[in-house]
């Protein structure tokens, strides 16, 4: 078997004595397509959190295609990677955030080539025309002067998937992207994401749209009280699952 | 009992009222409050035209006289220069309270405190000072030898004295200014600048300071208008500012009230300049934001 594209292993996390992580593990493989389900506070969104070092766990170890992230190997202990190594290990990962996160001083554009431009030190004119190539594709080709407070919630939102997209990551993780959005923009954000599944990206995603989980995901984890108990293909979710906080959840949610 | 109007004729009465023009309420205590206020305004130009204490013809003759325009030349540049100091001074303290580091955050603390605590005019007379209680300015190895000094006494001129002290006392609350801005940012803004890869330095730079300044604008405008007043004190060390060269003619010609006319003027001229430049600033940096600068008001089409 290949190495996975991530890889977390035996990830803890606390919040001062509150146990958010306790001692999860959970592998993607290249392609595959992960939905993380579960109640409001069960883990899922700091575990996402952890896969791309915005948060630090406190015990275990992420992999982004076999190497260590946020930490250096040395002498039988885990340091602390640098601030700027850190960054270098993050811009691997692309992250689209419940409340978009677009730069607000900045066009559409400009929050599309800012980091490909200033951190991958690409040429600006090539990537201004990537720019413009990637709001064609979310279907947002002439906002690009746009400011993100004239657009709607769901075309901010494509603005971000299109930012992450930029910066050619090996994999995206998304926190809830449509749970911030009005009900008639929640569809042209999926129809984005969808379009990602059809090209074979490696995605993780946090959400509580059981009906789409359903239709893209390769596999389902459901977590409960900051551990994973129950993870399988999506028609183990539909049927109902094994484990009785699956079940429980699933009866309020179908 | 009221007799009851049939269904049909209320009908008929509502689609008439509906369709009637909607005027514009006239509010009375607003209308009464700006004709009282308007009468004051004009008693007051009214005793200030014909007033002959004023001596306008003296303000006249003064008013470009060489002196005062040097005078109105160091003004300017102490205010600039302090005020360019304070912003590059404020912006590093700012990031050192709001540091991980307990010993930056520690002596970011003590700055702003000292600076806070001692009056301005304090502070620029023990500045004039300072040459005697330290009489050299050398670098040199900590508890060894000297590497090389020089005469405080020649460096700090009066003049630069008082830029020093203008430009680090405006830091300490300049920082504080900064540092609020810093923290209204919202944290989301970070995550999406460390997700993209950026390190600490460069999320500041593009990302956060540009917002961070968008809010800090007014403050700083505020401060700076304070600030060009303010360097009236420098006459106390006998720096030839605007106020010195208009009080080193009074006391020649004892023409005290025009003289502080011409003063008083000249800083009216360059305080409204200075507004004028904020709110243009403003809108410059309020890019991608619409703002309105008036309360929010119902409007009727």
């Amino acid at each position: 078997m290949a190495i996975p594209v991530i890889s977390a292993v035996d990830v803890s996390k606390s919040f001062g004595t509150h146990k958010v992580l306790d001692n999860v593990s959970l592998d993607v493989s290249r392609g595959e397509v992960v939905c993380m389900l579960g109640r409001s506070g069960s883990g899922k969104t700091t575990l996402l959190r952890c896969l791309n070092m915005l948060e630090r766990p406190d015990s275990g170890a992420v992999f982004l295609n076999g190497e260590l992230m946020g930490f250096l190997q040395k002498g039988g202990r885990l340091h602390e990677l640098a601030a700027r190594a850190e960054a270098r290990q993050r811009r691997r990962l692309g992250m689209v955030f419940q409340q978009f996160n677009l730069f607000p001083h900045m066009t559409a554009a400009e929050n599309i080539y800012e980091a490909p431009v200033h951190v991958l030190g690409r040429d600006k004119a090539e990537a201004l025309e990537q720019a413009h190539a990637l709001l064609a594709r979310v279907g947002l080709k002439d906002k690009a002067a746009a400011f993100p407070e004239a657009l709607s919630g769901g075309q901010q939102q494509r603005v971000a998937i299109a930012r992450a997209l930029a910066m050619g990551p090996e994999a995206l993780l998304f926190d809830e992207p449509t749970s911030a959005l009005d009900p008639e923009m929640v569809s042209e954000v999926l129809q984005v994401i969808r379009s990602l599944v059809e090209e074979g990206r490696t995605i993780v995603i946090v959400t509580h749209e059981i009906g789409f989980a359903r239709e893209v995901c390769d596999r389902f984890v459901f977590m409960e009280s900051g551990r994973i108990v129950e993870e399988g293909s999506p028609d183990v979710l539909i049927s109902g699952g094994y484990h009785s906080a699956t079940q429980e959840f699933m009866s309020k949610v179908l | 009992m009221t007799e009851l109007v049939s269904e049909t004729q209320w009908r008929l009465q509502s689609r008439a009222i509906a369709a009637l023009p909607i005027g514009r309420r006239v509010n009375l205590t607003r209308a009464v409050a700006a004709t009282l206020a308007l009468l004051f305004v004009v008693f007051v130009l009214q005793g200030l035209a014909r007033n002959h204490n004023f001596d306008w013809a003296v303000v006249r003759h003064y008013f470009f006289a060489s002196s005062v325009l040097d005078g109105i030349k160091r003004t300017l540049s102490l205010t600039v220069i302090s005020m360019a100091i304070a912003i590059v001074v404020a912006v590093v303290l700012a990031n050192m309270r709001l540091s991980h580091n307990a010993v930056l955050r520690g002596i970011a603390g003590v700055y702003v405190w000292f600076f806070r605590s001692v009056p301005l005019l304090v502070l620029l007379i023990l500045g004039f000072n300072f040459s005697i209680i330290y009489p050299t300015l050398g670098l040199g190895i900590p508890f060894g030898r000297q590497l090389f000094s020089v005469s405080l006494a020649h460096l700090l001129t009066a003049y630069w004295t008082a830029v020093l002290s203008f430009g680090l006392q405006q830091a300490a609350y300049t920082s504080e200014t900064i540092r609020a801005s810093i923290l209204a940012v919202p944290n989301g803004q970070r995550e999406a600048a460390r997700a993209l890869g950026m390190t600490p330095a460069r999320s500041f730079v593009r990302i956060i300071f540009p917002q961070a300044m968008k809010i800090a604008i007014p403050p700083i405008g505020n401060d700076t208008i304070n600030l060009l007043k303010g360097t009236a004190l420098v006459a106390f060390i006998a720096v030839p500012d605007l106020l010195y060269s208009v009080q080193t003619i009074y006391n020649r010609t004892y023409q005290v009230v025009p003289l502080l006319m011409v003063a008083c003027i000249w800083y009216m001229i360059f305080v409204s300049i200075l507004s004028v430049f904020q709110h243009f600033l403003e809108k410059k940096l309020h890019r991608g934001r619409q703002v309105s600068n008036r309360p929010l008001r119902t409007r009727r089409a």
